[in-house]
């Protein structure tokens, strides 16, 4: 079973995400965290997250409560245990400049998010057709806790 | 996010029966799109760096990596562009027959991309080159920078 997790502040875009995961794959095991320091806690199981799964695969909006999704990406990408998760963005930006941040930073793919919700869903299917059934994503040796 | 501009592809691939597989399924989904190929390691750098023969090399979108290669090998290649400032930006996906884990874990150390298996029916391999097309050049949106040269 794969580990998603969503680190989006949007309670409509969760939920839009949440559904269209579910409809392509209902195996899926989809975390939401809303600020980037609650990501920061889940992804080094800190405090309340002390069990959180590895997530295979983080979906990361740019702009966050707390700490923004730059500095969250940034911090994935500087530690050498959590750096091979794929991280992808997932934002309303189109700027070209948060396109060429992210991928310095190290981004594994960008996408917008269209504004019409049927695209949306469409979007969110085409990136689990792509990354959870296509791409070869690392496995679970991690970190010594299971 | 690409729809009004020509996709400049690097392959780096030393099957030639591969290169036209390749070339035909990218050309199936975007008829538009130019496909360049570096037979080897050495010579991926050299486009990528605009050296020699490749002076007027295009910067390209995105590039497909082999990982075992004569001469410099994908592992090496992948490394090289990484590690540059100036071509890291550029999405890397692994295209190769390997599917072992150390091969996966490795290079989503050296910051590749996504990591993708060769399938080994013509078909399958047909389909997958088109969801590499459609996924990365319709739906993500890519780096547009300028070279810095």
């Amino acid at each position: 079973m794969r580990t998603v997790l969503l680190i989006e502040d949007s309670p409509g875009d969760v939920r839009l995400t949440l559904e269209a995961f579910r409809e392509a794959d209902k195996s899926i095991d989809l975390r939401v965290v809303a600020d980037g320091v609650e990501a920061m806690t889940f992804l080094k199981r800190e405090g309340v997250h002390a069990d959180a799964p590895r997530p295979d695969f983080i979906l990361l909006d740019l702009n966050l409560p707390k700490m923004d999704g730059r500095e969250v990406l940034a911090h994935i990408k500087e530690d050498e245990d959590l750096k091979t998760i794929p991280t992808v963005i997932l934002t309303t930006s189109d700027a070209e400049a948060d396109i060429l941040t992210s991928y310095q930073l190290q981004a594994n793919c960008y996408l917008s998010k269209p504004v019409q919700l049927e695209e949306f869903e469409g979007l969110v299917k085409s990136i689990n057709d792509f990354w959870l059934t296509k791409v070869k994503l690392p496995q679970q040796t991690h970190g010594g806790r299971t | 996010m690409n729809r009004n501009r020509i996709n400049t592809v690097l392959l780096i691939e030393d099957s030639p029966g591969d290169v036209r597989l390749t070339r035909e399924a990218f050309r199936q989904v975007d008829g538009a799109m130019r496909l360049h190929v570096a037979g080897d390691g050495v010579e991926a750098i050299g486009f990528l760096r605009q050296q020699g023969i490749h002076a007027h090399a295009p910067r390209p979108d995105l590039i497909l990596l082999d990982l075992n290669m004569p001469r410099m090998d994908g592992r090496q290649v992948l490394a090289e562009i990484k590690g540059d400032e100036g071509l890291k930006t550029i999405p890397t996906v692994i295209l190769t027959t390997s599917d072992a884990d150390v091969d996966v874990e490795a290079v989503y150390l050296l910051q590749a991309n996504c990591y993708l298996t060769k399938p080994v029916e013509f078909e399958a391999f047909e389909s997958l080159v088109q969801n590499i097309s459609e996924f990365w050049l319709k739906n993500v949106s890519l780096p547009r920078q300028i070279r810095s040269a």
